[in-house]
C-alpha cells in the first residue's frame, strides 16, 4: 500500500519538476513564439549560480549561516539567468521575432556556445552542490512512508512561481502590457507601449524562471555543462501537450507527462516508460494538434 | 534533359565541377582522405534531402537522423550478416539470443538492401500522413520530430539483442565478397558514393524544376494560399517528406561501408540538428548550397577539431548564429550577391564598351 | 550574358573530361600502385617515435576522458625526460574522438594511415572501442585501452590495461555474498556494459545461492530515480549492485539519500564510480558505499605516492587520481617496456615482446598475460570516505589472472560461446 501511495507522490513530484523546468519555456515559447533551444542551458546557468553562491558562503561567510545560502541562491540564479536572457534577447533574439523556425536554429547555436562556456569556466566534470541541511531528511507520514523534504520544497516552489506568474501576467500593469504586445504588437505600440522593452523584459523573465528551475534541480541531480540537455525535450513536450500560451496548459502538461512517466516506469521499466509517454503524446497531438488548452484565435497563420 | 540545358544554370555548372573534382580527387589524395571525403559525400546526399523539405518546403525536421540511421542500419545488418558467415553476429550471442531474430533473417540476402529505401519510406509515410493530414506544422512539427528521434535512440539502445545497443553495428569485413579494408574496395565505394550523389542531385533537380517544385515553394511561403488555390498541401508534403527520408536512408547506406560503424549516436537529436546546420551554412533552398555546406562544414570539423577541440563548439555555435541571423541564404546567398554585383558591373562595362568603337 | 559564359564553360568541360580520363586511368592502375606501403617499423622516424592519443576531448565523455589523456601525457613526458624509448623521443599526435564512435573510427584511421603512429593510447566507452577495433585489426595497429569493461573480447591488436570482469565484478559479487547478503538488486544504465555485467552477476549468483530481486535499466541522462528507489524499497534487497554511468549516478545517490536510505540501511556497490565521479556526486551523498576497482588514490605503494604527487603538481592540487587514470599511465610504460625489449616499434614484434612483461605500477605489480593481452591485476573493494577518498576494505592477496571470457568459471559456461 505504501508503495502505491509513494508512487503517487513520486508522480506529483516529477510533475512539479517538469512544470518548474517548463515554466520559463511557457513564457518564451508560449507568449513570444520563440523556440529557445538554449532553455536547457539557462537551467544550467541557474544551477551553476547556486554552485557559485554555495562556494561564496562556504569560503567567506561563517559556517553557521551556510544553510541559508539557498535563499540567496534562488534569487541569484533567477537574476543571473535573467541577465543572460536579457543579453541574448538584445543580441540575437530580437532579430528572430516572427521567424520561429530560425529561432530554433539560432538558439541551438547559443546552447552550443553556452555549454562550451560552462566547460571552459567550470571544467567538464560535474560539480557538487551541497543541499542545505534543513532540506535533508523526510516527512514521516506513516512508518515506511517518507516524503523527502526536497521534493516537497520543489512542489512549494512551483506553486510560488505559478502564483507569481499569475499575478504578474493577469493582475499587474506590466502583465497587461506583455499580453497586449503579444496579442497585437502594432496596436500595442501605437498605444504607447515600448514593445522593445517589453520583449527584452519578458524574455529575461522567462530565462530567469529557467534559472530558478536549475537552482532547484541541484537538490536532486547532477550539475554539469550538459545538465540542460537532459530536460530540453521533456520540457518542450510539456508545453506543446499543454497548449502553447496557456499557464494552465503547462500545469496540465507537466502533470500528465510527470505522472505518465512515473506510472509507466513503475509498471514496465524506465526505457519503455519514456518511449511510451512520448509515443502517447505524439499520438495525442495528432488528435489535438494545439494541445490540451487552446487559445481560440481566428487568425489563420500563427 | 540534355547535358547542354542541364549546364545552363550556374548552380548546375558548379555542381558539375564539384562532381568532376570529386571524381579526380583520388589523384591527389591519400586513401584515408578519400575515405573521409566519401563520408562527407554521404552527408552531402543527406543534406540535399533536408534541403528538399526545409529549404524548399519549409518543414524543419529535427529528427532526420532517424531516417539516416534506419538506412544505415539496413546496410549495416546486411554487412554484419555477411561478416558473420552464417553464424550468429557476436553481440547477439552476448545478449543471449540463440538464433537469428526474424527481423534480421531477410538481411542475409543482398536483395534486402531494398530496405534501405523501403523502411525510411514507410516510416516517413506513416508519420507524414498523420502529422500533415492533421495539419501539424511549423515548430510543432519540429518538436515532434525531435521527440521522434529521442524515441528511436532510446529504443535502439534498449533493444541491445537486436540492434547492438550503444555499440551499434561494427566489425564489418566484406561487401559483396570484397574486403572492405582493401584500397580497391574503398575506391569502389567512393565512386559509388559520388555516383549516388549525382543521381540524388538529378532527382532533386527534377522535382524542384517542375510544377511540383513551385508548389513546394508556395507551401513554404504561404500554405493557406496554396490550399485555397485548390491544392492539398498535405499530399505534397507527405510526398516530399518521403523523398527526403529515402534520400537520408541512402545517405546512411553510403555512410556505413566507408566509416565502418553505425550506432545510435548518429541518430540522435544533436546530429540531426547538425545536419540542418550544414544546409543553413551552405544556403537553404539551393541544392548546391546543401552539398557545399555539408562538405565544407565537415571538412572544417575534421580540420579544426584535430588541432583545437575546444574551439570547435564555439566556432560552430557562433557561425550558426551568425548565419541564421545575418545571412539566411548562407554561402550561396553571399556568392549570388557578389556575382550579381559583378554581373551588373559587367553589364555597365558592356554598355560603355558598346558606345566605344569596337576593335573587331 | 549566356554567350559570355560559354567559353568559360567549355574550359571547365575540357578540364572535366581530362580529369575524368586521368582519374579512370589512375583507378585501373591503382591496384598495383601501393608503393608507399613500407613494411618497416611503424611510426619510427630518425629521432622520434610517433604515438597517437585518442580520447573524447569534447562532448559528453570529455568528463572522464580528459583526465585519462592527462595521465598518458604525463607518462610520455616522464619517459621522454629519461631519454625516451630506444633512445628516441616520443612524439604525440592527439586526436579528439568527440564522444562519437564514428569520429573515433575516423580518427583511428587517420592516426594509423596518415600519421602512421607506432601505437595508440585511447578510448573509454565500449562503443568507441568497438568502433575502432576493426580499424586496428585491418591496419595491424596497436591500441592500449585503459578502462575496465564487460569482457568477452580479446582482439590481437588491443592491449587491455583496465580490469576484465573477473578482476572487478566477479570478486566483488563473491565478497558481497559472503559479507553482506544474498539478495541483489541490479541497476544500470541502458547500454552494453551494464547489461553484460548483470548477465555475469546473475550467473554467478545462481551458482553461489544468491538471488536477484530486481533488475532495472535507465536511459542515458535519466534524471529521476524516485520510481526505481521505490521499487528497491519494496524488494528489500541486501545489496544494490550499481552499474549506472555518468550523470545518472549523481541523481541516483542524491535521491537515494533523500529517500532515507544510507549505507547503514542498504549497501550499494558501484563499478563505474571512482574518485573523480565521487566529487561530482558529493562525498556526503555516498559515504560508506562500496566500490570495486584495482586502484585507489590511497593505495599504499611507494610508486603510487610519487605518481599521485607528480600528477597533482602537474595538473593542480585539487585533481584526483583514480583507476582508469592509473591504468592509462601504466599502459604507456608497458608499451615502452615492450618496445625496449623488442628493440623495434613494429607491431608484431612489440606484441610478441609484451607477453609476460611486468611493471611496478602505482597499483602494485602488473603483468601482461600473453594469451589475451590483458593485465594481471589486484582486485580491491573500497569504501567511500566523507572526504571523497576511497579506503580499501578488502583486496586479493595476489594479482588475479585476467579471464575476459570467464573460461575458468564453471557457472559461466553458457555465457560465452
Amino acid at each position: 500500500m505504501n508503495t502505491y501511495f509513494l508512487q503517487v507522490f513520486n508522480g506529483i513530484s516529477v510533475s512539479s519538476i517538469f512544470m518548474l523546468a517548463a515554466l520559463g519555456l511557457a513564457v518564451t515559447f508560449g507568449l513570444m513564439k520563440i523556440i529557445n533551444m538554449a532553455h536547457g542551458e539557462f537551467i544550467m546557468i541557474g544551477a551553476y549560480a547556486a554552485y557559485i553562491i554555495q562556494n561564496i558562503f562556504s569560503r567567506y561567510l561563517p559556517a553557521s549561516i551556510f544553510d541559508l545560502y539557498f535563499f540567496v541562491a534562488i534569487p541569484a540564479s533567477f537574476f543571473l539567468a535573467g541577465i543572460f536572457g536579457w543579453v541574448l534577447e538584445k543580441l540575437i533574439i530580437r532579430h528572430l521575432y516572427g521567424r520561429a523556425l530560425d529561432s530554433i536554429l539560432a538558439t541551438w547555436g547559443v546552447s552550443l556556445v553556452l555549454q562550451q562556456l560552462a566547460r571552459s569556466i567550470f571544467g567538464a566534470p560535474n560539480v557538487d552542490v551541497k543541499s542545505p541541511s534543513w532540506l535533508n531528511g523526510a516527512l514521516l507520514v506513516l512508518p515506511g512512508l517518507q516524503l523527502p523534504y526536497k521534493r516537497l520544497f520543489i512542489m512549494l516552489l512551483v506553486i510560488a512561481c505559478m502564483t507569481a506568474i499569475y499575478f504578474l501576467m493577469y493582475r499587474s500593469n506590466y502583465g497587461r502590457k506583455i499580453r497586449a504586445v503579444m496579442q497585437n504588437r502594432a496596436m500595442a505600440a501605437s498605444l504607447g507601449i515600448n514593445t522593445r522593452k517589453i520583449d527584452a523584459c519578458t524574455f529575461a523573465f522567462g530565462s530567469g524562471l529557467a534559472g530558478i528551475a536549475g537552482c532547484a534541480l541541484t537538490l536532486l541531480g547532477s550539475i554539469g555543462p550538459t545538465l540542460g540537455t537532459n530536460y530540453i525535450v521533456d520540457t518542450f513536450m510539456v508545453v506543446v501537450l499543454g497548449g502553447v500560451g496557456s499557464l494552465w496548459g503547462t500545469i496540465a502538461g507537466g502533470f500528465l507527462i510527470g505522472t505518465g512517466n512515473t506510472t509507466l516506469e513503475f509498471l514496465t521499466n524506465a526505457t519503455l516508460g519514456k518511449v511510451l509517454v512520448f509515443t502517447l503524446v505524439i499520438l495525442f497531438l495528432q488528435w489535438r494538434p494545439k494541445g490540451l488548452f487552446t487559445i481560440n484565435s481566428r487568425s489563420l497563420d500563427e | 534533359m540534355s547535358v547542354k540545358t542541364f549546364l545552363k544554370t550556374p548552380s548546375n555548372k558548379v555542381f558539375f565541377v564539384i562532381v568532376l573534382l570529386l571524381l579526380a580527387a583520388p589523384l591527389f589524395l591519400s586513401v584515408f582522405r578519400i575515405n573521409l571525403l566519401g563520408k562527407f559525400i554521404s552527408y552531402a546526399i543527406l543534406a540535399m534531402g533536408i534541403d528538399l523539405i526545409w529549404g524548399y518546403t519549409g518543414i524543419l525536421s529535427l529528427g532526420h537522423g532517424v531516417f539516416f540511421g534506419l538506412g544505415a542500419y539496413a546496410m549495416g545488418m546486411y554487412l554484419k550478416l555477411e561478416a558473420a558467415h552464417g553464424k550468429l553476429p557476436d553481440f547477439m550471442a552476448w545478449s543471449g539470443l540463440e538464433k537469428l531474430p526474424a527481423i534480421w533473417a531477410p538481411f542475409s540476402n543482398p536483395l534486402s538492401l531494398i530496405f534501405i529505401v523501403l523502411i525510411p519510406a514507410f516510416l516517413a509515410a506513416v508519420i507524414g500522413y498523420l502529422t500533415f493530414k492533421n495539419r501539424i506544422r511549423g515548430v510543432y512539427f519540429s518538436i515532434l520530430s525531435q521527440a521522434l528521434s529521442l524515441i528511436f535512440v532510446v529504443l535502439f539502445i534498449g533493444q541491445q539483442a537486436y540492434t547492438g545497443g550503444t555499440n551499434g553495428l561494427t566489425s564489418f569485413r566484406t561487401m559483396f565478397g570484397l574486403p572492405l579494408a582493401a584500397d580497391n574496395t574503398k575506391y569502389l565505394v567512393y565512386y559509388a558514393a559520388v555516383f549516388l550523389l549525382f543521381i540524388v542531385y538529378l532527382y532533386c533537380r527534377f522535382l524542384i524544376g517542375h510544377r511540383f517544385g513551385k508548389i513546394l515553394i508556395a507551401i513554404r511561403d504561404g500554405e493557406n494560399r496554396v490550399r485555397f488555390s485548390g491544392y492539398d498541401p498535405a499530399v505534397y508534403k507527405i510526398f516530399v517528406y518521403i523523398s527526403s527520408a529515402v534520400i537520408a536512408g541512402i545517405a546512411g547506406a553510403v555512410f556505413v561501408p566507408q566509416v565502418g560503424i553505425i550506432s545510435p549516436a548518429e541518430m540522435g537529436i544533436v546530429p540531426s540538428i547538425e545536419m540542418v546546420i550544414w544546409v543553413a551554412i551552405g544556403g537553404r533552398g539551393t541544392l548546391i548550397g546543401a552539398v557545399i555546406g555539408a562538405i565544407l562544414v565537415n571538412g572544417l570539423k575534421s580540420g579544426i577539431s584535430e588541432s583545437f577541440p575546444e574551439v570547435w563548439s564555439y566556432f560552430l555555435g557562433l557561425t550558426f548564429i551568425a548565419v541564421v541571423i545575418f545571412m539566411p541564404e548562407g554561402l550561396v546567398g553571399i556568392v549570388k550577391k557578389y556575382a550579381g554585383r559583378i554581373a551588373i558591373r559587367r553589364e555597365k562595362k558592356d554598355k560603355t564598351a558598346e558606345k566605344a568603337p569596337s576593335v573587331n | 550574358m549566356k554567350i559570355k559564359f560559354l567559353p568559360k564553360m567549355k574550359k571547365s568541360v575540357i578540364f572535366a573530361l581530362t580529369a575524368l580520363f586521368v582519374s579512370s586511368a589512375f583507378l585501373s592502375g591503382c591496384g598495383s600502385s601501393q608503393a608507399s606501403d613500407s613494411s618497416g617499423s611503424a611510426g619510427d622516424s630518425k629521432d622520434t617515435i610517433k604515438v597517437g592519443v585518442l580520447h573524447s576531448l569534447s562532448g559528453t565523455m570529455a568528463i572522464s576522458e580528459v583526465s585519462v589523456k592527462d595521465a598518458e601525457m604525463m607518462a610520455i613526458d616522464e619517459i621522454n625526460a629519461k631519454g625516451g624509448v630506444l633512445g628516441k623521443k616520443i612524439e604525440v599526435v592527439t586526436e579528439d574522438g568527440a564522444s562519437d564512435p564514428a569520429v573515433f573510427a575516423e580518427k583511428a584511421k587517420k592516426l594509423l594511415q596518415q600519421d602512421k603512429v607506432a601505437t595508440v593510447f585511447g578510448c573509454w566507452t565500449s562503443a568507441s572501442r568497438k568502433a575502432v577495433l576493426p580499424v586496428f585489426e585491418s591496419n595491424n595497429g596497436l591500441l592500449w585501452y585503459p578502462v575496465q569493461y564487460e569482457g568477452m573480447e580479446s582482439s590481437p591488436n588491443i592491449f587491455y590495461t583496465g580490469a576484465a570482469p573477473n578482476q572487478q565484478i566477479v570478486p566483488a559479487v563473491d565478497w558481497l555474498v559472503k559479507n553482506k547478503g544474498k539478495k541483489f538488486f541490479l541497476i544500470g544504465s541502458d547500454y552494453v556494459f551494464p547489461r553484460t555485467a548483470n548477465k555475469i552477476i546473475k550467473a554467478e549468483l545462481k551458482s553461489e545461492g544468491g538471488q536477484v530481486v530486481g533488475e532495472e535499466y535507465t536511459p542515458m541522462g535519466h534524471t529521476d530515480y524516485s520510481t526505481i528507489i521505490n521499487k528497491i524499497k519494496e524488494e528489500k534487497p541486501d545489496v544494490v549492485f550499481n552499474t549506472l554511468n555518468g550523470d545518472s549516478n549523481v541523481a541516483f545517490f542524491k535521491q537515494l539519500k533523500d529517500a532515507g536510505i544510507t549505507s547503514k540501511d542498504l549497501i550499494t556497490c558501484s563499478v563505474s564510480i571512482a574518485e573523480e565521479e565521487v566529487r561530482g556526486i558529493g562525498a556526503d551523498n555516498m559515504t560508506g558505499q562500496l566500490v570495486s576497482w584495482n586502484y585507489y588514490q590511497t593505495t599504499d605503494t611507494p610508486e603510487n605516492k610519487t605518481f599521485v604527487a607528480n600528477y597533482k603538481s602537474r595538473y593542480g592540487q585539487d585533481r584526483v587520481t583514480d583507476d582508469p587514470i592509473e591504468a592509462a599511465y601504466d599502459a604507456v610504460y608497458l608499451w615502452a617496456a615492450a618496445v625496449e625489449k623488442a628493440g623495434s616499434t613494429d607491431v608484431d614484434k612489440v606484441k610478441e615482446a609484451a607477453k609476460g612483461i611486468e611493471f611496478k605500477a602505482p597499483e602494485g605489480n602488473v603483468k601482461i598475460e600473453g594469451e589475451n593481452q590483458h593485465l594481471w591485476k589486484t582486485v580491491r573493494i573500497g569504501e567511500v570516505q566523507p572526504d571523497g577518498m576511497i579506503k580499501e576494505v578488502w583486496s586479493t592477496p595476489e594479482p588475479v589472472r585476467p579471464d575476459p571470457y570467464l573460461k575458468t568459471y564453471d557457472w559461466a559456461k553458457d555465457l560465452a560461446d
